[in-house]
């Protein structure tokens, strides 16, 4: 007989000889993961060891509480069946009766040895079918734009000024800063530059171009993409996890002309006036740092600039936003739409929404840019 | 089972209130150890809060409560972290992790406390699955490919995943079918006469609440309005009372149950 070191409460082996001759193992106290936790690995290697034997008899009955994790302990030592001998309450023979019916863990799929060429072809039709979602998606708008001109009192008037304000209004703050910032270090380093040629007055040239055709759409258009398109494709996400979508539907209201065009529609004015907005402050810093850096005067860079930069290039700025304003609307949307009733899912919307938004807005300035290469430039 | 009298929640004094909307006034409540309280109470009466507090997931305007003898709010993160192990909870709506599988939520718990081996806690997850009656099948799925009622049968396996001794649900049987909800309650009764569980309920479903309670807490006008056996709390005489209890609902339920004659 030989006596364990005595943990109170916890689980108790006693391995004695009982009247039949038979070597029994008496388990006492309790045989909970909340007892055990710390044992666990001792334990299952000395339950190991006692289930080598046979003839063993086990007497479970001591056991004042015998939960699931105690069950497996046991189950797993006994090699997953009942010992010979085994003596259960009531409670506890449900328990392993319910272990032994137990199935196995069905193996996962295994791996498809084509799997590059699946997932390659998978992506293409993934492409596919995002490039047919959004034509779908923007013709939708359209069929919606004639049935709101032939009922005008059905157009979305709150939706589209609630979206102004949004992303029009409430992005006034984060684009002036980064254009300030953008003009002061364009300003400083061309002027740097030009200092050394003596063509200081040629500063008002290179911002004008650059900020008023260039850098003020894309900055405005970048800034817009991350902040506004996110959030409408999170909105439309969190809609659908909700099934707010499904209700709008149910009620007969097209999601198309409550929530997709209101967005594409107010983006498309708010985007211009924030690009407007972007380039007058990328200028002002600009403008600042020539003041500083090469005593150029206010008034006569103000003067200068409608020399230097045809107006068509403000045209062509104010054009670029509202294309790129009601295209981030409408791609934020379609991944929007797209989103599914999980977790994952909204998170990997809201990233392709922003990547894919950013991305077609460089391609757009690009297309652009070859489009109008002679427009606008002296 | 044995129904202990010592407190294994207490309640003392709490007041809660959102902006100047007061949901509980003066609340004091005590759970024993290895008994089913049962919260209810009209919509909005702060059951749910209620039991948010006693989690942890909100602090109260006032007053303390404490799980296991240790105070909920301002305990340290060790201890805080042992209750919790010794707690399950399951939520309304499930609140399985969507990017888990359904093995992996359960195991979830198991693998965090970093004392099982893998091959244990495979044991134990698949246990846990038959237990709740879910087929092996749907251990590799996710929860999106899942109905209401599953989900609700894999969270309650998840919230049992540890062996709690105190379990806390919230509407347990909304959203089962009547199958399934009496399977429930044949489940939640199985376990309790293998282990000493303690059972904190918000329901609505009398037939739940007739079927499991030990004491029922009727939670209403801001305070504890009465606190006792469901016999006891049906002859306490107040308006909302008669109302919950003994309206043409209740009257048919609990007549069932043997409750009222």
């Amino acid at each position: 007989m030989s006596d364990q070191l005595p943990d109170l409460g916890s689980l108790l082996l006693r391995r004695v000889t009982g009247e039949d001759g038979a070597p029994y193992l008496l388990l006492a106290g309790n045989c909970t993961l909340a007892v055990l936790e710390q044992r666990l690995q001792a334990l299952s290697a000395e339950l190991a060891g006692y289930a080598a034997d046979p003839r063993l008899h086990w007497d479970l009955t001591g056991i004042e509480q015998m939960d699931d994790a105690g069950a497996v302990l046991l189950w797993r030592a006994w090699g997953a069946r009942r010992p010979q001998h085994l003596l259960l309450r009531p409670e506890q023979e449900r328990l392993f009766n319910r272990l032994g019916k137990t199935p196995p863990l069905p193996a996962p799929p295994a791996r498809d040895l084509l799997w590059p060429v699946t997932k390659l072809g998978g992506a293409v039709f993934l492409l596919w079918e995002h490039l047919t979602g959004i034509v779908i998606l923007a013709g939708q708008l359209l069929l919606d734009m004639k049935y709101l001109a032939a009922h005008p009192a059905r157009i979305p008037w709150r939706e589209i000024s609630a979206n102004l304000f949004r992303t029009g209004a409430q992005a006034l703050g984060i684009t002036a800063l980064v254009g300030f910032l953008i003009g002061v270090v364009l300003s400083y380093l061309s002027s740097k530059q030009l200092q050394m040629f003596g063509a200081d007055i040629f500063i008002i040239n290179i911002l004008g171009m650059s900020i008023i055709r260039e850098l003020g759409p894309m900055l405005a258009a970048i800034l817009v993409a991350g902040r506004s398109g996110s959030s409408m494709t999170a909105q439309l996400g969190v809609m659908r996890v909700t099934e707010e979508l499904d209700a709008l539907t149910v009620m007969g209201i097209p999601h198309s002309l409550r929530l997709v065009l209101p967005k594409v529609i107010g983006l498309g004015i708010a985007m211009p006036l924030v690009v407007l907005w972007t380039s007058a402050i990328a200028l002002l810093g600009g403008m600042v740092v020539a003041e500083l850096q090469l005593g150029l005067s206010y008034h006569f860079f103000l003067h200068k600039l409608p020399d230097a930069v045809p107006l068509a290039n403000l045209w062509l700025g104010l054009g670029k936003g509202v294309v790129c304003g009601m295209i981030i609307a409408l791609i934020a949307c379609h991944f929007g739409l797209r989103i599914k009733s999980d977790t994952e899912s909204l998170g990997a919307g809201t990233t392709n929404s922003v990547v894919t938004a950013i991305t077609v807005v460089i391609i757009i300035d690009a297309i652009f840019a070859v489009i109008f290469s002679d427009v606008g430039i002296k | 089972m044995m129904v202990n009298t010592d407190c294994i929640i207490e309640v003392e004094g709490l007041h809660s209130r959102f902006g100047n909307h007061v949901v509980h006034e003066d609340i004091n409540l005590c759970v024993h150890r290895g008994e089913v309280l049962a919260l209810v109470g009209s919509s909005g009466s702060g059951k749910t809060v209620l039991l948010r507090q006693m989690l942890g997931l909100e602090t109260p305007a006032q007053g303390t409560v404490r799980v296991f003898g240790q105070p909920v709010h301002g305990a340290d993160r060790n201890e805080l972290q042992g209750m919790r192990n010794r707690c399950g909870i399951l939520f309304q709506k499930g609140a399985l992790f969507s990017a888990l599988s359904v093995f992996d939520n359960i195991a979830l718990p198991m693998r965090e406390l970093r004392t099982l081996d893998e091959r244990m806690i495979r044991d134990l997850v698949m246990l846990k699955l038959k237990m709740v009656e879910i087929d092996a099948e749907h251990a590799n799925k996710m929860p999106a490919e899942l109905s209401g009622g599953m989900i609700k049968r894999i969270a309650l396996a998840r919230a049992m995943a540890l062996d709690p001794e105190l379990l806390f649900l919230d509407e347990p049987t909304s959203g089962l079918d009547p199958v399934l909800s009496e399977g429930f309650v044949k489940l939640i009764q199985a376990l309790r006469s293998e282990l000493t569980l303690t059972i904190v309920m918000a329901t609505h479903d009398l037939d739940t609440l007739a079927a499991l309670a030990d004491r029922v807490a009727v939670l209403a006008e801001q305070r504890l309005l009465a606190l006792g056996s469901l016999g006891e709390v049906i002859s306490t005489s107040h308006p909302f009372i008669s109302k919950f209890f003994l309206g043409e609902r209740g009257k048919k339920t609990l007549g069932n149950n043997g409750y009222i004659v």
